[in-house]
């Protein structure tokens, strides 16, 4: 690279010479002319023309030793020198911008760990953390970051989960929580058994997911890769075109005259600009996004998300926060205890989270070998045999289903009702707040362009119907079996138009198939949950629902900025050609509209990286 | 199998373009991606083939731009 633009000087040098040296002798000048060239652009040629005994024609190199050695030809020799100077310097700051905006992302996606530091009997020892296996035991010191996903044993400390979630604010852990790689030991010291494998980790399926996002590619990339195909042909036989049809047609048409406007051609057949700059584009704005907590999955999914006009909410555990309290035990034939303790029971093997709250009201051990037949029946409950009885738990439908009469009257919440040898037992009433940034979130979707913001949910109408009151929802559906909401999103489906697209909103759980049917699948809370990062198109590593406003705004802006580099880089490439092609601009324009095109378009494209404040 | 390779000194976008074309009309290769910000190339192909493609684009990479190298990811 030295060496480069060290001969660039100097051949720089030598071209002021020539210029003076010219009047007095034209053989002196002419020398200096060539040792110019052959200093700037010998390197180009000879590349020119190795690629050529490669089968490799119409490359950059040999487009721009043609034009020129043509301009050298026609005895246009400064500009002929300049233009592969400032091809050059063009090249130069062109890898310049691309290796830092790669050291840039890289530096967004650092949250790899580079050691772990592993117990033995008696000693820590310093490992990769590929090395390390499930179930070994770890040590986390104050400023490291946590190298697999584990499970805290011993000491409490404050975790920073910025790097993973966007989220400023830091955790406190104890003994219990899991922790995840990638995150930061801010204060405490953490000793914690393994639960995942390096390759399983958090941070591996983010870096996975991040890299690898460039692999569906949106419909501006598959545009500007079909353009570029076409456009460097068309423009050179337009450029050999203009160079021998005028002068043969029009009378006193001078050669020298076409053939300098066809040098013009050759220079702006490269589609560089666009090329470069629109994957850089959407790769920052991955990067970008991936720094506020958002894992865009393929930059097509800019696009399905800046085009959004219905957006599908999952309620539980998406607007409301899908912790579920148990607010009142009641039964009529046996003690409150006896009843929660059944219920836990039956529910235990389910991962539902009110099955969670169930088995927290209990608060004992459940032990397990005391269950028995349990068979889930999705949507409605759970049966069961705990301690020899036949236990039954889940909603109305359920005790409909199976004709026995339970209480029927108005509870604000989710009721399980439990059943026990084919006898109602009593109920248990679960109710669930709304996540603080609910409503915000929904305000902020109808004050941009969503048409219809709608709340899906296997929960009771009354329940339902309550919470999308409080958020102000188009519309609610109720009482919805997980297939049922496949039925009814692809209803939805139907309602867009024809370049609207449909967002689904998920906690990934349950709710796989309908995140995989929906035009982009939002999945929230990703951390930790393999299925969601799985299922999902976008993932969202908190649990947040303003995110997706916010993932929506990072869309329209990428997209924005990919739709000012495709119609710039294009329309001054043309106006270029144009006007070259009537004679009224020279090559100085023509090299402005190559490299210099190139440059501002990378430029523009690094503001899809900056997500700033006022975008949140 | 799907093989991934990171493309040292890749540094013309539209060769990665090119390349990725090309790599993707080998025989036995499903789906290939080269991703010019990563530098990375994932190739999907046939088990038996994969000595044989890796050996074709391993070429064609060093072809379409000459300095770059193939290097295991």
């Amino acid at each position: 690279m030295k060496k480069r633009i060290l001969r660039l000087i100097l051949g720089s040098l030598f071209l002021a010479a020539a210029i003076p040296a010219e009047r007095y002798s034209g053989h002196a000048g002419m020398v200096l002319y060539i040792i110019s060239y052959i200093l700037v652009g010998g390197d180009i040629v000879l590349t020119a023309v190795k690629n050529i005994f490669r089968g490799k024609v119409f490359d950059e190199n040999f487009l721009m030793a043609l034009a020129t050695i043509g301009a050298m030809f026609i005895s246009e020799y400064t500009e002929g020198i300049a233009v592969m100077l400032l091809y050059q310097i063009g090249e130069i700051f062109q890898s310049y911008a691309v290796d830092k905006s790669r050291k840039s992302i890289a530096d967004l996606m650092d949250i790899r760990p580079d050691y772990a530091n592993v117990k033995t009997e008696d000693d820590l020892v310093r490992k990769d953390p590929y090395e390390v296996k499930v179930g070994d035991i770890i040590v986390i010191k104050a400023g490291e970051r946590v190298p697999l996903d584990a499970v805290v044993i011993e000491g409490t400390s404050l975790l920073d989960t910025s790097a993973l979630t966007g989220e400023s604010v830091p955790r406190e852990v104890e003994p219990g929580d899991e922790i995840l790689s990638g995150c930061i030991n801010v204060n405490g010291l953490i000793t914690a058994r393994v639960i995942k494998e390096y390759e399983e980790s958090t941070v591996s399926k983010i870096l996975d997911l991040v890299e690898n996002a460039g692999s569906r590619k949106s419909r501006s990339e598959q545009f500007i890769t079909r353009f570029a195909r076409y456009y460097t042909p068309v423009v050179i036989i337009l450029a050999v075109l203009l160079a021998f049809v005028p002068p043969l047609l029009i009378d006193g048409a001078k050669f020298g005259d076409w053939i300098y406007r066809s040098l013009s051609f050759l220079v702006v057949s490269c589609p560089c600009a666009l090329v470069i700059s629109v994957p850089l584009t959407f790769f920052s704005g991955i990067g970008g996004a991936s720094k506020r907590g958002i894992l865009v999955k393929g930059s097509n999914y800019f696009e399905a998300l800046a085009n959004t006009e219905i957006v599908v909410f999952d309620k539980t555990g998406t607007l409301t926060k899908g912790i579920f309290g148990v607010k009142e035990v009641h039964s009529d034939v046996i003690s409150k205890e006896e009843l929660i303790e059944l219920a836990a029971y039956a529910e235990s093997f389910s991962n539902h989270p009110i099955s969670q709250s169930i088995r927290e009201a209990y608060g004992k051990d459940v032990n397990k070998s005391e269950i028995s037949d349990v068979e889930e029946i999705s949507g409605h409950g759970i049966k069961a045999v705990v301690k020899g009885k036949k236990v039954v738990a889940g909603n109305a439908k359920l005790m409909k289903g199976m004709g026995i009469p339970y209480f029927e009257g108005e509870l604000n919440g989710t009721v399980i009702h439990i059943a026990v040898d084919g006898a109602y037992a009593g109920y248990i009433l679960i109710a669930d707040d709304i996540k603080s940034d609910s409503v915000r979130t929904i305000k902020e979707l109808k004050s941009s362009n969503i048409k219809q913001v709608i709340m899906l949910t296997g929960d009771s109408v009354k329940a339902g119907e309550k919470v999308g009151k409080e958020l102000g929802l188009s519309k609610v559906y109720a009482e919805l079996l997980p297939a049922d909401k496949v039925d009814k999103l692809e209803e939805l489906l139907l309602q867009t138009s024809g370049k609207g697209k449909l967002a689904y909103v998920g906690d990934g759980i349950n709710d796989a198939p309908v995140l995989a049917r929906a035009d982009v699948g939002i999945a929230m809370g990703g951390l930790g949950s393999d299925a969601a990062i799985e299922a999902a198109d976008v993932v969202i590593m908190t649990d947040e629902p303003s995110k997706i406003p916010l993932a929506i705004r990072i869309s329209k802006k990428v997209l924005g900025i990919a739709n000012q580099n495709i119609m710039f880089a294009i329309g001054v490439k043309i106006m270029i050609l144009f006007l070259s092609a009537l004679g009224i601009t020279n090559l100085w324009a023509a090299i402005f509209g190559d490299v210099g095109v190139t440059i501002i378009a990378i430029m523009n494209s690094f503001r899809a990286m900056a997500v700033n404040e006022h975008d949140s | 199998m799907k093989k991934k390779f990171i493309i040292e000194g890749l540094g013309c976008a539209n060769c990665a373009a090119k390349m990725e074309t090309a790599i993707k009309k080998l025989n036995g290769v499903k789906d290939a991606s080269v991703n010019f910000m990563t530098q990375k190339l994932i190739i999907e192909g046939d088990d038996e083939l994969m000595p044989e493609i890796i050996k074709e684009a391993e070429n064609i990479v060093r072809k379409i731009e000459p300095g770059t190298k193939l290097k295991n990811a």
